[in-house]
This record gives structure tokens, sequence and C-alpha cells, in this order.
């Protein structure tokens, strides 16, 4: 008995101590150390694929290459609108088919070398080539000839609309007019790659190379790549040697890859990171609430929407997929569950993308939508065939999920049920049109209405409704070949009311960004695409 | 004994890695998806060449036996979600981390089982017996992906201790080591509970009371020999998984381990990363349970018989 | 009843174990328990005004009070209800996956360890393979060939949860086997399948209930994984796992949405461990020695 009285008195003890003991008089914190050194913490989600810009597709890596890069131009923080980058200025022909960039002469590579434009043109080829496999290609299809060469009907690159005249003159020629041009160069498949270190490691179309390791990597932007280690740590250090050097405040950042939000959260909450990629929703309310000065919630260039199975009945009724449509409630998925500044879609592209404005239709509306329900030969609800929503298991989708179909059940008294797959058996079974109606998520890829209306062209890879409308697609082609934006625009409308008196998707929301930052990091402001050029941050 | 573990590895141990790959290299092909699907669909031609540069396009036996050939010379090949990176490389960067976790919480869950076992099966059914068992059943009760986060409440946000996440100081190892250690002290212990009782009532032990010998000595030097062997038997998996890595002990706190790599390389259908991490896994498996084996029949001087 | 020296013998043996199980304080209570939580489950829509599928948008997560008497979960529904009704999935899955997986780890080990040599090692480098078979594939290729149900729950939770089973009783039987009382019965004629029956297996149930109690919030926990990946319950039903995973989730915001789930988790826990507990010392056959 005494020795285990004993035993557990100790433990008390330890407890006793641990609870009572005043919060530890903290030294510096990591932040407030970073702070000092000038050193940014930034939370990453995951660990990136790789730092090759013509392989990677995913916005952790894009965070990354941002630092490492630089494109002809670059973003402004605040409203994106093209500032020079390795080009100091550029010219534009008259019939807006020719670009030609000026590049710097003083713009070197991370190895003291010149960037000349041949290395773009060499970097626009390797992501052209067919063997590289790049998924991001198309970003460069307005090239002249460039779908062309990557889908091996041409062999010669030298008929590829893309020159150097000189070491700093770069010509590109287009195919056709292409009015977002300027914001298509700054995606990071327009970023060079050194070609000699390309070349040292493998050909111009290899796959996987040992170039983007720590101790082989070049780059042309105002960081460097000084250490990786898989699923830990990414760090960057200024490099002296840029040619904006005195411009750029920040002495590194570290990326940290945090698969899971909720310790990005904990881990900011405890002073070890700057930024965070982005907050639980079960979290906002309390930053809403106590610390609104560390909550940031920016619009973003995407859409949430519900695919239909055109194909399938009943979802082949249009007049069910209206009513399914006015009878979602919108305001409250926004208002009450994701609490995030989302805002309820009433139409398709985001409003305001690149100055594109469209009067959001799709609305909430019970009564509207029962009429027109009872317009489709369904008598109530219980007739219709069964219908099943598909959603991948993450996040917030299982949450909506379940909200829509009660509002469905209550609404229009149709029972739905849900289907949740793993992400992978999702992404097949859409593909494969093996669903009624599942949820999708856009996010352009640049700042037009083209990058979310081509999304619904007859055949398009991602429509995988199986809707087709000849004039909804003649109407997007001839807008996107069109150079004058009014008319462009007007066009668009056109495109976009006809997709949505169809309705082969049902829009829901506008994705924000909501994430966390620390009031030390200056000069970060909110823009659609989440842009955050780290040469203008600083450190206070 | 010698002959016994090298009957082990040539006899059974490499027939059993061969099975395993076989079957899950068939396997795989099965579930729906592949490396290269992505949100935004690949074109058609992008998809051709992926296929092609990774020998996808061949027919599954011709691909089957290209692995294997290379498999024997402990190349994985290429990952499929890190295309710059080899399977062996990954496996080799992040399994030392998982390895030094992996032991600290074996440590803790072994030491704290064991004495909590002790403890209660040396006076059974009183107060001390369920109080220990009660509070050593809590890591089952609180589920992993619950202690974590709790932990880090208590002891990095409130009480500023230790650092959230991360694996770089002593200070880091703490909070995952007892998270993951935890789950496996309430199995611990009340295996060696169970089979202290068990043997209390053995004739030996009677022999040994008869003999005049302190309770506590015969507890620790007699019974607990005996008692540790189901606690063996089910240290042999639960020690190899436990070094390999836990999913979520190494998402909450964000530790560089292997661990993260199983569940994520099914996710990505990452085929040469399964079938690294598959491989490697059962290896380290099956030497843990041959490891079992030959300490069950030590324990176990009848069982001395087998290792022949 | 029949003359039959055996089996009134084993009448006995039952009634003397049910005679120690009732005395033993800790295991009744836990029975009572238990039979409470599970009443509570099955008498759900007496005891709650509430669907466990009904929302209330606007009013969002509320903690505790007089109208929703747990509190009520993001999407505004009753988390009492949500319990209740979960219960009966997770006691559902726990026990009959516990029961399954118990069946054939016992068979499987006793076999494996009574028999010995080349029976042992292929059985064993069985359990091996399939320890190490990737889980998650396993279950994503099981639904992709068979429709979704509780029964291929209960093989997907069946085919991981024996393994370590086996391996224990495989050691205990081994160990068993070189006894003295097993020589005897041998000595007896006693015919093989008899020993393991009658004398092997009543002396390994002490780990077998040990494990198999332990077995079962792990599998209640497991279930949630498995919905995660598409297979067991879909929402908007749920389970103790489940809500227990997403009470995890809001955790500081929300403490009510863990802390009732996983006390009723535990509760039932402990319950089934002082259970497993009185079992074991009833059925022992050596503590009808003392």
């Amino acid at each position: 008995m005494k020795y285990f009285c004993i035993f557990y008195m100790t433990a008390a003890a330890i407890i006793l101590l641990a609870i009572s003991s005043c919060k530890n008089q903290r030294r510096d914190t990591i932040v407030s150390l970073g702070t000092k050194n000038g050193v940014l913490y930034f939370g990453n989600q995951t660990e990136p694929e790789d730092l090759d810009p013509h392989i990677v597709t995913g916005v952790p890596e894009f965070h990354i290459l941002q630092s490492l890069f630089e494109g002809l131009v670059t973003p402004d923080p605040r409203d994106l609108h093209p500032l020079p980058g390795a080009a100091h200025s550029w010219d534009i022909s008259e019939d807006n088919l020719v670009y030609t960039f000026h590049l710097r002469s003083e713009a070197t590579w991370s190895n003291g070398e010149m960037v000349k434009a041949s290395d773009f043109v060499f970097s626009f080829q390797r992501i052209l080539s067919p063997r590289l496999g790049s998924e991001y290609a198309y970003m460069l299809y307005c090239i002249d000839n460039a779908e062309k060469y990557h889908k091996g009907a041409l062999k010669d690159f030298a008929r590829v609309g893309a020159r150097a005249k000189d070491d700093t003159t770069l010509i590109i020629r287009l195919g056709s007019p292409t009015p977002y041009f300027m914001s298509l160069i700054m995606h990071d498949s327009w970023y060079p790659v050194h070609p000699p270190t390309i070349l040292k490691f493998g050909n111009i179309d290899s796959r996987g190379t040992r170039w983007t390791r720590p101790e082989n990597f070049t780059g042309n932007g105002a960081f460097k790549l000084a250490d990786w280690q898989i699923n830990k740590i990414i760090n960057v250090v200024k490099r002296a040697d840029y040619w904006d050097a005195q411009n750029v405040k920040l002495n590194g950042i570290n990326f940290y890859p945090i698969e899971n939000n909720q310790t990005e959260e904990r881990m900011f909450r405890n002073d070890e990171l700057h930024v965070t990629t982005n907050l639980p929703l079960q979290k906002i309310d309390w930053y809403k609430n106590n610390a609104p000065h560390l909550l940031h919630i920016d619009p973003y260039l995407g859409t949430y929407y519900y695919i239909c199975n055109i194909n399938r009945p009943p979802l082949n009724n249009k007049k069910l997929r209206k009513a399914l449509a006015l009878a979602i409630d919108r305001k409250s998925l926004t208002d009450d569950i994701l609490k995030g500044g989302q805002i309820p879609a009433g139409s398709f592209t985001p409003p305001n993308t690149a100055g594109y404005l469209f009067d959001p239709v799709v609305t909430f509306d019970t009564i509207e939508a029962r009429k027109i329900l009872s317009e489709t030969g369904f008598k109530s609800g219980d007739s219709l065939p069964p219908i099943s929503v598909l959603y991948n298991t993450s996040e917030s989708h299982h949450i909506i999920a379940q909200a829509i179909q009660q509002m469905w059940k209550r609404y229009l008294g149709i029972n739905v049920t849900l289907v949740n797959q793993e992400w992978k058996v999702y992404l097949a079974s859409k593909t494969k049109k093996e669903y009624d109606i599942a949820r999708m998520g856009w996010i352009g890829d640049y700042n037009d209405p083209n990058s979310f209306l081509d999304l619904w062209l007859t055949g398009g890879g991602n429509n995988n409704t199986g809707w087709s409308s000849p004039t909804y697609d003649s109407l997007v082609k001839q807008a996107s070949k069109s150079a004058d934006q009014v008319e462009r625009f007007r066009l668009f409308s056109q495109a976009e009311s006809i997709f949505l008196d169809e309705l082969p998707a049902i829009p829901i929301y506008f994705y924000t960004n909501v994430y966390l930052l620390k009031p030390s990091v200056k000069g970060w402001y909110s823009n659609i695409l989440n842009m955050h050029n780290y040469k203008h941050l600083y450190l206070e | 004994m010698v002959r016994f573990i090298l009957k082990r590895i040539f006899f059974e141990t490499i027939p059993s890695l061969i099975v395993i790959a076989t079957i899950t290299f068939f396997l795989i092909r099965l579930a729906p998806g592949g490396p290269f699907s992505t949100e935004k669909s690949i074109s058609p031609e992008v998809l051709t060449q992926l296929n092609a540069f990774y020998g996808l396009d061949k027919h599954l036996f011709t691909q089957y036996l290209t692995y294997m050939a290379r498999i024997i010379t402990f190349d994985f090949g290429p990952s499929f979600k890190y295309p710059g990176r080899t399977v062996t490389e990954l496996i080799a960067e992040s399994f030392p981390v998982s390895l030094e976790l992996g032991v600290y919480a074996l440590c803790i869950a072994i030491v704290s089982g064991i004495l909590a076992g002790l403890i209660a099966a040396s006076k059974p059914s009183s107060l001390r017996d369920y109080l220990t068992m009660s509070i050593s059943m809590g890591g089952i009760c609180i589920p992993t992906f619950v202690m974590g986060p709790l932990l880090v409440l208590l002891f990095s946000l409130i009480l500023g201790w230790f650092p959230v996440s991360g694996w770089n100081t002593f200070s880091n190892r703490i909070l995952p080591s007892i998270t993951l250690g935890m789950v496996y002290i309430a199995y611990i212990a009340r295996l060696t509970r169970g089979g202290l009782l068990d043997t209390m009532v053995q004739d030996y032990i009677r022999t040994a009371r008869a003999k005049g010998l302190p309770e506590r000595l015969i507890l620790i030097r007699h019974a607990l020999r005996g008692a540790l062997l189901p606690v063996l038997s089910f240290l042999g998996p639960a020690a190899a998984g436990l070094i390999t890595g836990s999913f979520v002990v190494e998402t909450i706190f964000s530790i560089p381990g292997l661990g993260r790599f199983f569940v994520a390389a099914a996710f990505n259908r990452d085929y040469t990363m399964i079938m690294g991490t598959v491989v490697f896994y059962a290896f380290i498996m099956i030497s843990f349970n041959t490891i079992v084996d030959v300490l069950t029949a030590l324990v176990n001087p009848r069982l001395r018989s087998s290792l022949r | 009843m029949k003359k039959n020296g055996t089996y009134s013998r084993g009448t006995s043996l039952m009634r003397d174990a049910l005679r120690r199980f009732v005395r033993n304080r800790l295991s009744v209570t836990g029975c009572i328990v238990l039979l409470f939580i599970i009443t509570l489950c099955l008498a759900a829509p007496l005891l709650t005004p509430y669907t466990y599928d009904y929302q209330n948008l606007s009013s969002g997560a509320t903690p505790p009070g007089a109208q929703h008497l747990l509190g009520t979960d993001i999407l505004g529904r009753d988390l009492f209800t949500r319990i209740l009704y979960g219960g009966r999935v997770s006691f559902a899955v726990g026990l009959c996956a516990t029961l399954v997986s118990v069946l054939i780890g016992v068979a499987w080990g006793a076999i494996a360890g009574w028999y010995g040599g080349k029976t042992d090692t292929i059985m064993m480098r069985f359990v091996d393979i399939a320890y190490a078979f990737p889980f998650t594939i396993f279950v994503i290729i099981l639904m992709v060939f068979f429709e979704r149900s509780l029964l291929l729950l209960f093989i997907a939770i069946g085919a991981v949860e024996w393994l370590t089973m086996a391996r224990i009783v495989r050691g205990q039987v081994m160990a068993l086997r070189h006894q003295e009382f097993v020589d005897a019965a041998i000595g007896l004629g006693l015919r093989q399948h008899q020993i393991l029956l009658r004398h092997i297996l009543p002396n390994i149930i002490g780990p077998v209930i040990v494990y198999a109690t332990l077995t079962i919030p792990a599998i209640m926990l497991l279930e949630a994984f498995l919905s995660y990946l598409g297979l067991g319950v879909q929402p908007p039903s749920s389970s103790w796992g489940i809500l227990i995973r997403e009470g995890t989730e809001s955790m500081e915001t929300y403490p009510w949405l863990l802390i009732f789930p996983a006390v009723v988790l535990s509760l039932t826990l402990f319950s089934l461990n002082f259970i497993g507990d009185g079992l074991r010392d009833a059925l022992d056959p050596r503590s009808s020695r003392e």
C-alpha cells in the first residue's frame, strides 16, 4: 500500500505543479525572432510535389515558386495589374498579336549568369515538349502554333511564335488576339528555367530530375532555395545579387507544410507562424469575436457549385434542375455555416472578374421553385426516381451537402441520398459520369471570365455534365478572340445567360480566402488570386 | 537458434515479402483513379505521355516483372506524387524520424503499462486495481486524434512548455511520444494484469509461496515472466506499427515521419510509394514477429524446442 | 434432463460461473450501465422530440440548455438525439465486428498454435501478409466491387481486427500445449479437437476477453475512418466515432460536441471492461480450484 500511495502522490504532485505554475515567462517567441531577423514563417498546407515550375500544379507549390522565380511581369499586390518583372517594358503591336518584351540586362540567375531572352524561349519549348507531360502546358496555347507543337503535330519549335531577337528582346507572336494575355503570363507555367541547369541533369523534356534540389537549384527570383527537408521545411533566403535587391526587405521565408489546418491554427496561436493558408470554419467565429485584427477574409476567384448529370434521368429535366437551384437558401449556407464571408452565387463567374459583372439570376425562391417543380410532371418529390449527391470526404463538403439535402426535403419534398467518396474515387466517378449530382469547385487560373466560361464548352475536359450548346460554344469562342473588352463582356454575358437558364451546374457560393495573419507582416494586400509578391513584404 | 532465424529469413520472410508485393501490386490497380487524376482533368495527350514516361502503358504483367526485378536491388523507383524523389529516398529520409518517435512511445507504453499491470495485479479487485486500470484506460477512451490536440492545448497553448508542432529539439518529441504511447498503455497494462492473474494461480507460484518468498518478489521474479506472453504476442505487430509511424500523430504534430506516407500514398494512388511502404512495413513486421517468437521461447522454457 | 455426465457437469460449471459473475459488484454495475445505454439508444424515438437530421441552420451550435439537453451541432441538430441514434450504429458495429474478429482470431490462432510446424508457419505468414496489406486500399477496392452495406463494414473491420487476436491466441496455445494437463489428456487418448475445445480454449479465455473488450472501442473509432472512405454510415446518420471525430474539430469553440460523445463512449468502454474482467474471473477454470 505504501508504494502505491507514493506512486499516486508523486503523480498528483506533478499534475498540481503543472496546473499551478503560471504561464511561463516566454522568451522570444518564434515569430518575434523571425520578425527581428526578417524571416517570414509561412504555413503552406502540403509538401510541394516538386519545385519545377513546369511540372507542379498546386497552390502550395505556387506560394514557394513565387519567391524563387520571376516572370516577365509580376502582379501588383493590390490589383494584380502587370508590373515590370524580368522585362522592364513591353510593346504590343496594333493587331494585338505580337508582344515584344525588353528584358533587363541586369537581371541574373542565382548563379550569376544573365537572364536572357533565349532562356525564356527554352522554357516555353520545355513546357510545351510533349514528353515532359506538363499539365499546365495549355496555359501557353495562346502562342502561335504552341498547341500543335505540344500535341505533336508540329515537330519544329522554330515555327512556334516565341523568338529571342537578341539577349534582351523577346518576341511572342499569338495565334489570335488574347486580351487577357498579360494576366496569363503571370502564371507559374510562364516562369523561365535556367537551360544549362536543366540540361546538366537531363534533357529538355526530362521529368523529375535532380535540378530542383537545393544544391542544384537555379532561379531568377528575389530569393534562392537554401534548404528543403521533406514534410518539414523549405527555406528560401534573399539573393544579394537580385537586380532589385535593395527593395527586398525580407531576409528569408520558411515554408512549413502543415497538412492539418487545426495544427496550423494552433501554431499560429502559439506564435510559430506569421501567416496561415486557411482557417477551420469552426474557429472563424472565435476570431471574429476575439481577435478580428488577425482574421483576414479576402474574396477569391473561385466558385463552389453542384454539377448535374444531364444524361441521366431525372436530372435531364431542365425544370427539375431549376427547381433544385431555386430551393437552396444560399445566404443561410454562407452566413450560418461557412461564416467566412462567402458570397451566395447567383451566377457562375465570380463578380468583378477582371471587371466583368453579371447580375445574379439564380436566387432563393421557394414559391417559384415549387411552381416549377409542379410543371415538371413529377407530382410530388416522392414520385421522382432516386437522386444521389456525390461529394468527396473533406472539409466542409459534407456539412454543405447535409444542409442542402435538408433544404430540398423541406422546400420541395425531394429526398436525396448523400454519397461520399474518397478523393480519387470521386474524381473517377465524376469523369465516368457515374453520378446524379456532384459537388465541384473551380478556381480561375487567370483573372478573366474566360477562365470560368470555357469550362462548359462542348466536350471540355472539365465539363463532366454532358451538357452541350452550340450557341454557347460559339459565343464563348467569339468572346475569347475579340480584342474589344466591352464586346467581349457582352458576349460572355449572353453565354452565361444561356448557361444559367439551362443550369447544368447549380452555382452555390463564391469562395473567399480565410486565413490568419500577424499584424507584424506589412505590405500584405488582399487580391482575388491570393498572390502576395514577397518582394514587397516586410516585417516590423 | 541461429538455424531457426536463418530458416525464418530464407524460407519464410522472403517468400512472404514476394507474396505481399505481388498481391499489392495487382490489387492497387483495381482501385478507381490513377496517380495522375486531378481536380482539373488532364488532357488525353498529357496523360498518354505521363503513362509512357512511367511505363504504365505497358502490359500489367510486364510492369510487374520489371518492378520485381527492380526491387531485388532495393530500387523502388520514382514516386508518382513527388516526381523529383525516389521512394527509397523518401523512406530513408522519413523512417529515422518515425523510428525515434516510435521507440520513445514504445518505452513509455511498456514501462507504464507493465508497471500499471503489476500495481493492479498485486491486489486484485481493490481500489488500487480499479484506479490504476481506469487511468491506464484513458489512452483508449480518448482516441489519439483527441488526445494530441488536448495535450497541445494544455502543455503548449496554456502552459507554454512545449512547441505546438515540429521536429527540431527534444521538447518537440515529448507530446507526440506521450500521445502515441498512451494508446498502448491500456493494452499492455490490461494484458499484463490478466496474465499475472492467470499465472498467480499456477502451481509453481504456489511452490514459491510455500517456500515463503515475499509476495512482491514472486510477482516480479516468477509470475511476470509467464504473464508477459500475451503482451509479447501483442507487441510484435504493435511495435512494428509504432516504429513505422502513425499517420494521425504525425499529422497532428506535423512530424516529417514515414507514417504520413502510408495513408497519403494510398490516397494519392502513388503506386510505387504504396509498394515501397508496404514491402518495407511487411519486412519490419515480419522481423518483429520473428523476434517475438524467439523471445517467447526464451521466456517460456517449454517452448525452446520450437526454435529448432 | 440428460443423464450424460459431461453435460450435467457443464451446466454446473456454467452455474458456478454465473454465481461468481453476479457476486462481482463491479461487473454487475457495468452490465447495468451498458444495458441502460443500450436501452436509451433503442428507445431514442420515445426520448427525444427531434429527429437525428432535423436542422436549424440559423441557430447553429448552441450549448446545452433546456431546449436541447446536450446542445446542438453546427447545423443546429440536437446532439442528444444524434448520440442516441449514433449509438445504435456504434453498438451494432462494435459488438458484431468484435464477435467476428474473436471467432476468426481464436480459431485461426488456436489451430496454428496447436498443430505447429508447417501448418503454423503457413497460417502465421498469412497473418503477416494480411497485416502488411494497405488497409485504405483494401477498403476502397471492397467498395468498388460490392454495394456499400453494414455487412461490408463488418467484413472490412473483421479483416483487420482478428489478426492480433490470432497472434495472441497462438502464443497462448503454444505455451499450453506443453503443459502436463495436456500431456495427460493426450495420454488418456482424447481426440485433438476435444482437447483443443475442452482443455485449451477455457484456459486462454483470459487474454481473449481482455483483448476483445479493448477491441470494441478501437472498432467504434475505426468505423469513423471507414465512413471517411465512404464505407459505413452516411450522413446525415452518424455514429459515436464520427461524432467524436467531428467534435474534435470544434473542441475549443463548441466543447460539448466532443465532451458528450466522448463521455458516452468512455462509459461504455469502462462498463465493457468491467464486464470483461468479471467474465474472465467467472469463466476461468482455475479460479474454481481456490
